[in-house]
């Protein structure tokens, strides 16, 4: 059922997802919101994660990113076995391994840019000091030197996503996890946001990214389809294309 | 290894980074903030007041007492309680001249007694000069030795004087007389009667409990000579015993020298009050730690609204701000950080308040001091200063654990939900 998109290396795994499941108890009903995900996500890939909505990518999401805790099935992050730790370790894990960008930027209104960018590093084991010299190098790393002092009320939508991108970013993390970064923006800006993303992917970092637009989704080289909480496709951005082209899969077309 | 090393740099940086963001969120918040604290301020202010207030009572008094020195006992008349006396009149219990002949022989605790008359307010006249009120008391020559008054000049009252018009006055006396710094051998008149001056006595410092400020002036005379001016009088008297060890056979002594000049049964109560100065002291202790059990209630109650108050505020902080608990939690902030954020948040506030409440106390302490000539010695102690802070900060953990508690619980992608 699924593919796997071919791989250089096995050594370099960051993320290796085996059975993974999620599920939700509402009342008496059970919801599969994932329901056995097999997935590995290698150094320096940027993927692109598609579906329906309700198709379990914020959840899988949110899984990735250490927010939550899987209901079954194992989770290794950097050979680490993720399932098994504590509260305050997935904090640490969420602290210096991972940058999670949000559809709506999430950034804190009475702190100016560089504060927000700041943040992390107060809850990072050696951030206190020269964390102001760090964030300003991830605001001028997205391209916002000159937005420092500005808070976010005075920073346009594509310009207060940079400033989410920068406070990921702060800590060198290994993966960088964005939930429908642009999702929020208009298409112009969108574009701007997401040659952002392929210049990170050059220098290194590592992507996973939601969307439902299918431009959005070809800036990145691998795309993963779900559908009722699995993934369904998982296929290089060649192999999907042609795939679509012929029509042969419907499963995880999205929604106009 | 590295992991011990790392734990209290760790913990330092914990308790340093939330002190900067509970500063910050204080600062951003100023109104709300103040507002919260007024609890707390009132709280600590009064503490600091009262205590202040006691403490100066109490040196006051205390240096008064030095001057008696603590073997003295005082005499006056009292209406008991119950039994048929109790409806006497005060006339009816006053202290008689001769209530205390034989006292020496009877009571082999007391060293010396000395009685003292009350001849009323009189008008003091020199020349031209007057003197309105002036109070004149009839002593004893024991006097000098129980009340340790310093004589400037000349020399106090002695046995020669009997019952012959002469007096000692004050050095404000005479001068508002305009006498001769040597005013020895003068004569003023004192009501309708003429008395030679043959001493300056020192003023006595002051134990006024009316009103005090006004000028007010003594002239002593010899006991005796009291009849010069009224057939009865007040009295009452001053004794002393012979070591501190025998204080409290003296006063048994004298109750039952008294008892039994007065005819009284073995169950009927005193109709007179024989009271060490030292026990007085004990009462006043007793009143200052009732006063002080009382205000502490008051205070206790307001630290109590005061502390509702800070947790009143942090729940709506912390309801207002879920999105961004979330959001630090998300970056990484474990439970604690969360946990001491809030908790630093409350101490801080109510240190503020205790800042606060300290300078409003302090403002308190002066207006007091400067109300009443008997509490000019209040001051603030050192460990009241550090007792309302340690309120303050114990208010504040207390208050703010829940509302710390319940922000370090939040579930992040919930938090982050939330509108
Ligand atoms: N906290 C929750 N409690 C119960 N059910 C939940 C919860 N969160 C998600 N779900 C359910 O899990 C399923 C997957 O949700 P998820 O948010 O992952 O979808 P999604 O693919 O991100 O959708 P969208 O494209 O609309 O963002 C949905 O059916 C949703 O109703
Ligand atoms: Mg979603």
């Amino acid at each position: 059922m699924s593919q796997q998109a071919n791989s250089t290396n096995s050594n370099d795994v960051i993320i290796r997802l085996q059975g993974l499941k999620r599920f939700y108890r509402v009342g008496v009903e059970e919801i599969h919101a994932l329901d056995g995900v097999e997935l590995e996500v290698r150094e320096n890939e940027y993927i692109a994660v598609m579906g329906h909505s309700g198709s379990g990518k914020s959840t899988l999401m949110n899984v990735l990113g250490c927010l939550d805790r899987p209901s079954d099935g194992s989770y290794e992050l950097d050979g680490d076995d993720v399932t098994q730790l504590s509260d305050a370790e997935l904090a640490s894990i969420r602290n210096e391994r991972i940058g999670f960008v949000f559809q709506s930027f999430e950034l804190l209104p009475q702190m100016n840019a560089l504060k927000n960018v700041e943040m992390p590093l107060l809850y990072a084991r050696n951030g206190w000091f020269g964390r102001s010299a760090r964030a300003k190098g991830a605001l001028e790393r997205v391209g916002l030197g000159d937005r420092v002092k500005h808070r976010p009320n005075q920073l346009s939508g594509g310009e207060k996503q940079r400033v989410a991108i920068a406070r990921a970013l702060v800590c060198n993390p290994s993966i960088l996890l964005a939930d429908e970064p642009t999702g929020n923006l208009d298409s112009k800006t969108s574009e701007n946001i997401l040659e952002l993303f392929d210049e990170l992917h050059k220098q290194g970092q590592t992507i996973v990214m939601v969307t439902h637009e299918r431009d959005v989704a070809q800036y990145a080289k691998r795309i993963i389809r779900m559908q009722d909480g699995r993934i369904c496709s998982d296929l290089t951005k060649e192999q999907d294309e042609a795939k679509r082209q012929s029509g042969g899969d419907t499963s995880g077309k999205e929604k106009l | 290894m590295r992991r011990l090393l790392y734990a209290p740099l760790m913990f330092i940086q914990l308790v340093y980074q939330s002190v900067y963001l509970a500063i910050s969120q204080i600062w951003a918040n100023k109104t709300r903030s103040i507002l919260t604290t007024i609890g707390i301020v009132i709280g600590v202010a009064s503490v600091i007041a009262v205590i202040a207030a006691l403490t100066g009572l109490k040196a006051k008094i205390l240096s008064q007492v030095e001057t008696f020195g603590n073997n003295s006992i005082i005499v006056q008349p009292r209406l008991p309680d119950m039994g048929p006396k109790r409806n006497l009149s005060w006339w009816d219990v006053r202290l008689r001249p001769n209530e205390f002949e034989g006292l020496l022989e009877h009571c082999p605790s007391i060293e010396r007694f000395t009685r003292i008359s009350e001849a009323g307010q009189q008008m003091v006249k020199y020349g031209e000069k007057a003197v309105q009120n002036a109070q004149v008391y009839g002593i004893e020559p024991a006097w000098h030795e129980i009340e340790h008054r310093a004589i400037v000049t000349g020399r106090g009252i002695s046995v020669i004087d009997e019952s012959r018009a002469v007096c000692l006055i004050e050095p404000e006396l005479r001068d508002k007389l305009g006498m001769d710094k040597d005013c020895i051998g003068e004569s003023i008149r004192i009501g309708f009667r003429n008395f030679r001056i043959v001493g300056v006595i020192e003023k006595r410092s002051d134990l006024e409990i009316g009103g005090g400020g006004q000028e007010r002036y003594e002239i002593i005379i010899p006991f005796e000579t009291t009849r010069k001016f009224r057939q009865e009088f007040w009295v009452w008297a001053f004794a002393e015993s012979k070591s501190p060890e025998v204080l409290d056979e003296g006063v048994a002594e004298l109750k039952f020298f008294l008892r039994r000049g007065r005819h009284l049964d073995p169950d009927e109560p005193d109709t007179f009050r024989v009271e060490s100065l030292k026990s007085a002291i004990q009462t006043f202790n007793n009143i200052a730690i009732m006063v002080t059990l009382v205000a502490g209630g008051v205070v206790g109650i307001s630290l109590l609204v005061g502390g509702v108050g800070i947790m009143n505020i942090m729940l709506v902080s912390i309801s207002e701000r879920t999105k961004e608990i979330g959001l630090r939690k998300a970056v990484g902030a474990k439970k604690s950080a969360i946990l001491t954020q809030f908790l630093v948040e409350a101490v801080i506030l109510c240190f503020v308040g205790g800042l606060v409440g300290l300078g409003v106390g302090k403002f308190l302490t002066l207006a007091i001091a400067h109300s009443h000539a008997l509490l000019a010695k209040t001051y603030i102690p050192a460990w009241a200063v550090v007792l309302s802070f340690a309120f303050a900060g114990t208010v504040g953990i207390c208050f703010g654990m829940f509302p710390a508690i319940k922000a370090a619980r939040l579930d992040p992608i919930e938090a982050l939900r939330h509108e």
